[in-house]
């Protein structure tokens, strides 16, 4: 969405309070004086943040190692005869590492589909000038307004009219039509911040439009693809509504919809729902540490252009 | 994308001395576009374009899960199959499917509504805000930094059903660890679930933890793209901190502030398993939006495929109606995408 524009040049010749030169050493030495108070106060303030976000984790995993009785105690106490026993039932006497396996792979297939398609399509909006580019630059914009309660009556008629219902690609299918519009856009813009001149100097090199792409400029773009990566596998390995309505054996259900079994209206049983939480987040964690030191990058560019 | 209309304009008029050849290439350069974009267009088709025009067609029927097949089969006694047309088969009912939503009749529309309203302002607004401040913080240069970005970004990678329970699990009446601190202050324990307002206000701050992250790297990026000239130079003419803000970062947030904001509250307004999980719509459906309602119209008790069709167009028409007013104040503000 419109290029960055140079705004800040123009409005710093605008800034207000420009003070005498004979005043300037004095705003100078007090900023650095001030510095100690302010860096007091940026950790301070971080600290607080940090805490917070790690916070309802942290509680989880402790949680997950009480038993049942402590767990719902109202006395709360931090740590209380830790155990693993709540991950030995969870593992063992139910249902989860099915369903845990069951997201893995549907999780796993929607990521490399889901790269696959939103880097093509990417790569050709941000390259090529062909008829339908603005258009599909909307429908892509557009998608992310369509509300799953719409989609998902017709979808799940689609997919019983193929057959695919009670099965693991008839989500993988669904989860990538949700997460490619927005990667593609994002990996749209990645493409746009390498140089054309790479790959005019690869077609005069005799490479042709496919090997240009998949050998000079794809690697060139691995934080857009980190991007990518993650969030194709996030949406997937978090998603329920459509989880729910088209999987119905309890053995091919994923773990959203699983899930929700341990916590029924009545006797909720939050020493299975903690352990599995908390399994849950060891292959979203993976996924992260490998995509995060790229986040920042990949994300602005798909972010501020379009 | 500003750039290639006229481009386009361009390739497309055929130059008098060597008009094949202009074409031609053009056509090549098209094909191999459309060769790298059209996987993502049939799906995006099939399963997007086309759900949605059949969404909108389902909306003006009576659609529901009893008078779906146009055929009735019973099996006879020797072991064959007999059918016969429907005599309930579903038709076109024109708008009663809306007026039954927009007067609540069925449903509790207007309900929802406000609390979509309620629930989507509210998280966008803090989703931006405490990003923004996030991310101003981070944008400066100490020691630590990239520990205190990984540990921010954390809640991100939190599938939105885990957080939903591990939220649920601290805001419970009983042994949630949030009671137990208002217990230790001297106050009554909140029963969060049992008011409107109070299991609302869970779902928000759930939905405010989930989302920051998101912003706050967006802006981030959005930050470290501003030149860091401007800001020295308008520091060495006696700039504020407060100026430097208001004059300097804001303006050159602006591209990545309107994508994100849009994006943001789109996202929110459709978010589902939040509220799904964190309030399940206690205390009676009273904390529900639209996106949940109509999940529950289609998928509970008896499926009502045409009452949530007709939802999901009214979903759609108000974010449509809202993504055009957006567009056009962004617009008058010299933002144009």
């Amino acid at each position: 969405m419109g290029e960055i524009l140079p705004v800040a040049a123009i409005d710093a010749a605008h800034v207000e309070g420009a003070l005498p030169r004979d005043e300037r050493r004095g705003p100078v030495t007090r900023r650095r004086e001030r510095s100690i108070l302010a860096s007091v106060a940026l950790h301070g303030t971080l600290i607080v943040a940090v805490f917070i976000a790690l916070f309802p984790v942290i509680w989880v995993l402790l949680s997950s190692l009480k038993p049942r009785t402590e767990i719902v105690r109202s006395n709360i106490e931090l740590f209380n005869s830790p155990t693993l026993d709540n991950y030995r039932a969870v593992l063992t006497e139910t249902n989860f590492p099915t369903w845990f396996l069951n997201s893995v792979i549907v999780a796993g297939f929607t990521m490399v589909i889901g790269i696959t398609m939103s880097a093509s399509a990417g790569y050709a909006l941000a390259r090529f000038n062909f008829a339908g580019k603005r258009g599909l630059m909307w429908v892509f914009l557009i998608t992310q307004m369509f509300p799953v309660a719409i989609l998902i009556v017709p979808i799940y008629t689609i997919m019983a009219n193929l057959g695919l219902i009670d099965t693991k690609l008839s989500l993988i299918i669904a989860y990538c039509s949700t997460a490619v519009p927005f990667c593609a856009w994002m990996m749209k813009g990645y493409f746009e911040t390498i140089p054309k001149e790479l790959d005019e100097a690869a077609a005069l090199d005799g490479l042709g439009p496919f090997a240009t792409f998949y050998r000079v400029i794809l690697p060139l773009a691995k934080p857009g693809i980190a991007v990518t990566a993650f969030y194709t596998f996030l949406t997937a390995w978090g998603e329920v509504a459509y989880a729910i309505a088209f999987i119905q054996t309890d053995n091919k259900l994923t773990l959203g919809a699983g899930l929700q079994q341990f916590v029924p209206q009545f006797n909720q049983r939050w020493e299975l729902l903690t352990p599995a939480a908390i399994l849950i987040l060891i292959p979203a964690a993976l996924v992260f540490f490998f995509a995060q030191r790229h986040l920042v990058a990949g994300l602005t560019a798909g972010g501020t252009k379009g | 994308m500003t750039a290639t209309a006229p481009a386009l304009a361009d390739e497309k008029r055929p130059t008098p001395d060597k008009p094949r050849g202009r074409l031609r290439r053009t056509y090549d350069r098209s094909w191999f576009a459309w060769a790298m974009v059209i996987p993502t267009v049939v799906v995006l088709g099939v399963l997007v374009l086309f759900p949605l025009v059949q969404g909108v067609y389902q909306s003006f029927t009576n659609l529901n899960e009893a008078n779906q097949s146009s055929e009735i089969c019973t099996k006879t006694l020797g072991g064959g199959e007999e059918c016969r047309p429907n005599p309930k088969q579903q038709k076109f009912v024109g708008l009663e499917n809306y007026k039954r939503i927009l007067t609540g009749e069925t449903g509790k529309f207007w309900l929802q509504f406000t609390n979509t309203i309620v629930w989507t302002v509210s998280c966008v607004f803090f989703h931006y805000t405490i990003g923004l401040g996030l991310a101003v913080m981070l944008n400066r240069k100490f020691k630590g930094r990239g520990l205190y970005r990984v540990l921010l970004i954390v809640p991100w990678a939190v599938p939105a059903f885990v957080s939903a329970f591990a939220w649920r699990f601290l805001f419970n009446q009983n042994f949630g660890l949030i009671n137990a601190v208002i217990r230790s202050v001297g106050l009554d324990p909140v029963e969060w679930f049992a008011h409107r307002w109070t299991a609302l206000f869970t779902a928000i701050v759930t939905n405010i933890w989930l989302g920051v992250p998101f912003m706050m790297v967006a802006i981030l990026g959005g930050l470290q793209s501003i030149d860091g000239d401007v800001y020295e130079a308008a520091e060495m003419d006696g700039a504020s901190a407060w100026q430097r803000f208001r004059h300097i970062t804001m303006p050159g947030l602006r591209p990545v502030s309107a994508t994100v904001i849009l994006l943001g509250t789109i996202w929110t307004f459709n978010m589902f398993p939040i509220i799904f999980f964190v309030t399940g719509g206690e205390p009676a459906g009273k904390s529900e939006i639209l996106v949940t309602g109509a999940f529950r119209a289609a998928f509970e008790g008896l499926r009502n495929y045409s009452l949530a069709a007709s939802y999901g167009v009214i979903i759609l028409s108000l974010l449509i109606v809202f993504a055009s007013v957006y567009r056009r104040v962004m617009k008058t503000q010299g933002e144009v995408f």
